[in-house]
């Protein structure tokens, strides 16, 4: 039984004169230990999906409809008392920016302790044990000092380490990590993914990454889902989807990627704009920016379906690989 | 801790100078002190004489000096019509006023937090419209009128609270004497303030209710949320620490503000504070009493605001008085 079942799992807002849809019907699985990932440009749904996961969306945002089974129980169905049970303890939660994360009033070893005794029957002093035990885990010079600390008091990279450390605490089945480096320099973000990655092959936890960056997925996971404005488009072994790309938008974002260019020419960019949630086109959402639409793309949204190795979302997916072929054979 | 400290005061100094030199001003342009110390009788000869005995027709800056040397030594001139120091005579009402603004503020800390805390929890909620209405109907009826209404309803129409005067009060220590001590004594402050507290309390829940439906929007409070923490302890030591940081700061100088305002409140309950005395000074023209009343008020504005600002600094991590320098 896999640890994480999404099935049609649907996202709505609310908005003073219309409800747009933000989630359309998505589904995946997630096996106990499994890290996959989630990439698309900003607005695409990555960000609602980890959130929804935790049942966590804030007004006016709303689940409409679709099931999240975690360890076979539904977490939309879950009340608040469950639902506090399962946030932090069972599924832990890496945020953005870890500026802004921490309670910039309490002090790291409060913030620490709160979340284990909120969970778990312990003394202060048994909780705070632990919390130095996580401290030493990601790396955290004398962790004693660090608890009586205030989050102003460390830098990025330090507070990021520590928000991984409060996501370890409770020993869970999944992390989800939501951009998790963005927001910090580039030198560190390399020592944070590893440790990521380090943490949760050690510990058996699985973890959903949600990035934009294609190269920290093909480091970090095994698989992969490409969302397109609140719709997964392309799906499998992240090996596959790196390399062999089949929708034609994952095809553009790879080629977008600086390391696909000949220096001094020009990058590669998919051209127009991801359409905001209120004017998705019909059919196919993609079909604005994509260079092999035809009608049947215009009118009607692609189901998702095997196509090989990967699952794709494309009516034109079978034709696109012909005229490929086609093309090498001439090469 | 010490720079900080000598830095605070050095900022006070400088802004009761700029104070006194205001208040001293004013007694110039108040008219003539002579009109009010001697009769029509005296003869314009003798009037003169009286002018450079006092020093009147010295220099602006002479005279600043010569007053700001007294009252460094506490001495603020003399009433006319008490015939007393001018401090002595405020001294003697500071009590009544400061009992008057201490009970307005636990009328509006006692209220405030709560009532602003669960607007901004509950926005939505009837019994949240009906506070948010109140708190703008609060705010725009003047203190004065309040009081007045206060007085018909309470005092005249149902006779629960007496409508003037401090009451039994007893003796406490020097020229202090308590309401508080007295079951009359909290009947006759009850009514003045909540008169007193009519403005500020509606301003403080709304000032607290928006902070607060700030701070719940924060990542860290959704960051607790993600944790698993109790909604209680998200509301009272996430966000409520993090609210009242800016309301402290506010607070600080509406303890002083409201020092001013008990001149309509101690006015119309006839209540014997500095308000009260401050408006009969005007009325009978007592320029030294005036002066004195200005630089006494002024200072509990410069003590309120620099104590506010050492709070500030012990409740907020982020401002380390300990370590900050000049």
């Amino acid at each position: 039984m896999s640890l994480l079942s999404v099935r049609d799992l649907t996202v709505k807002f609310a908005m003073r004169d219309q409800t747009v849809t933000a989630l359309n019907g998505i589904s995946f699985d997630l096996a106990k230990g499994e890290r996959l990932g989630i990439v698309g440009e900003s607005g695409a749904g990555k960000s609602i999906t980890g959130f929804s996961l935790m049942n966590l969306l804030s007004r006016p945002g709303y689940i409409d409809s679709g099931k999240i089974l975690f360890e076979g129980e539904d977490v939309v169905q879950m009340n608040d008392k469950r639902l506090r049970n399962l946030r932090g303890n069972r599924m832990a939660m890496i945020f953005q920016d870890p500026m802004v994360t921490l309670n910039p009033v309490l002090t790291i070893g409060q913030q620490m302790i709160e979340t284990l005794m909120a969970h778990r029957k312990l003394s202060r002093e048994e909780a705070r044990q632990i919390a130095i035990v996580k401290l030493r885990e990601v790396y955290i010079p004398s962790p004693e000092e660090r608890l009586e600390q205030y989050p102003h008091e460390l830098s990025g990279g330090m507070r990021q380490r520590i928000i991984i450390a409060i996501a370890l605490l409770l020993d869970p089945q999944l992390i989800i990590a939501d951009e998790p480096t963005t927001a910090l320099d580039v030198t560190i973000q390399a020592d944070i993914m590893e440790l990521m990655l380090e943490l949760c092959q050690s510990n058996q936890v699985g973890l959903i990454l949600i990035t934009h960056d294609l190269g920290v997925v093909s480091q970090m996971t095994e698989r992969t889902l490409v969302m397109y404005a609140g719709r997964i488009i392309e799906a499998g072994r992240t090996r596959e989807i790196i390399n062999d790309p089949q929708h034609p938008y994952t095809q553009g974002l790879i080629n977008a990627l600086p390391q696909q260019t000949v220096p001094g020419q020009r990058l590669k960019q998919i051209p127009g704009n991801m359409p905001g949630l209120a004017s998705i086109p019909a059919g196919c959402a993609f079909n604005p920016r994509c260079k092999y639409a035809t009608d049947l793309c215009r009118s009607r949204v692609p189901e998702i379906v095997q196509y090989g190795e990967v699952a794709v979302a494309c009516h034109e997916v079978q034709r696109l690989h012909s005229d490929e072929d086609r093309q090498e054979a001439r090469a | 801790m010490f720079a900080y400290l000598a830095k605070r005061v050095i900022q006070a100094i400088a802004v009761m100078f700029v104070i006194s030199l205001i208040a001293f001003a004013i007694q110039g342009n108040l008219g003539d002190p002579l009109r009010e110390l001697v009769g029509q009788s005296v003869s314009e000869e003798v009037r003169q004489q009286l002018r450079d005995e006092m020093g009147l027709n010295d220099s602006f800056v002479t005279q600043y000096l010569r007053f700001a040397g007294n009252a460094l030594q506490g001495d603020l001139g003399t009433s006319y019509f008490f015939k007393e120091p001018a401090l002595d005579v405020i001294l003697k009402k500071l009590p009544a006023t400061l009992e008057l603004v201490f009970g307005a503020t636990l009328i509006i800390v006692g209220f405030s937090v709560p009532l602003g805390i669960y607007t901004a929890i509950k926005p939505d909620s009837i019994l949240s419209r009906i506070i948010m209405g109140l708190s703008i109907v609060g705010i725009s009826i003047p203190v004065f009128l309040t009081a007045i209404l206060m007085i018909f309803v309470f005092s005249v129409e149902y006779g629960w609270f007496p409508s003037y005067g401090r009451g039994d009060t007893v003796h406490v220590w020097g020229y202090w004497e308590t309401n508080f001590a007295t079951a009359d004594g909290w009947m006759h402050i009850i009514l003045p303030s909540i008169a007193l507290a009519s403005i500020m309390l509606p301003l403080f829940v709304r000032l607290i209710r928006a902070e607060m439906m700030e701070v719940l929007q924060s990542e860290y409070v959704k960051y607790a949320k993600a944790k698993g923490i109790n909604p209680w302890r998200i509301y009272f030591v996430h966000a409520l620490k993090n609210t009242l940081l800016p309301v402290i700061t506010v607070g600080g100088v509406q303890i002083g503000t409201m020092v001013a305002y008990t001149i309509l409140t101690e006015t119309v309950f006839q209540w014997p504070g500095m308000g009260f005395m401050f408006l009969e000074a005007v009325n009978r023209v007592d320029t030294p009493l005036i002066v004195a009343y200005l630089i006494v008020v002024g200072f509990i504005f410069v003590v309120t605001n620099t104590i506010v600002d050492l709070i500030y600094g012990l409740v907020n991590p982020t401002v380390n008085i300990a370590r900050m320098g000049a």
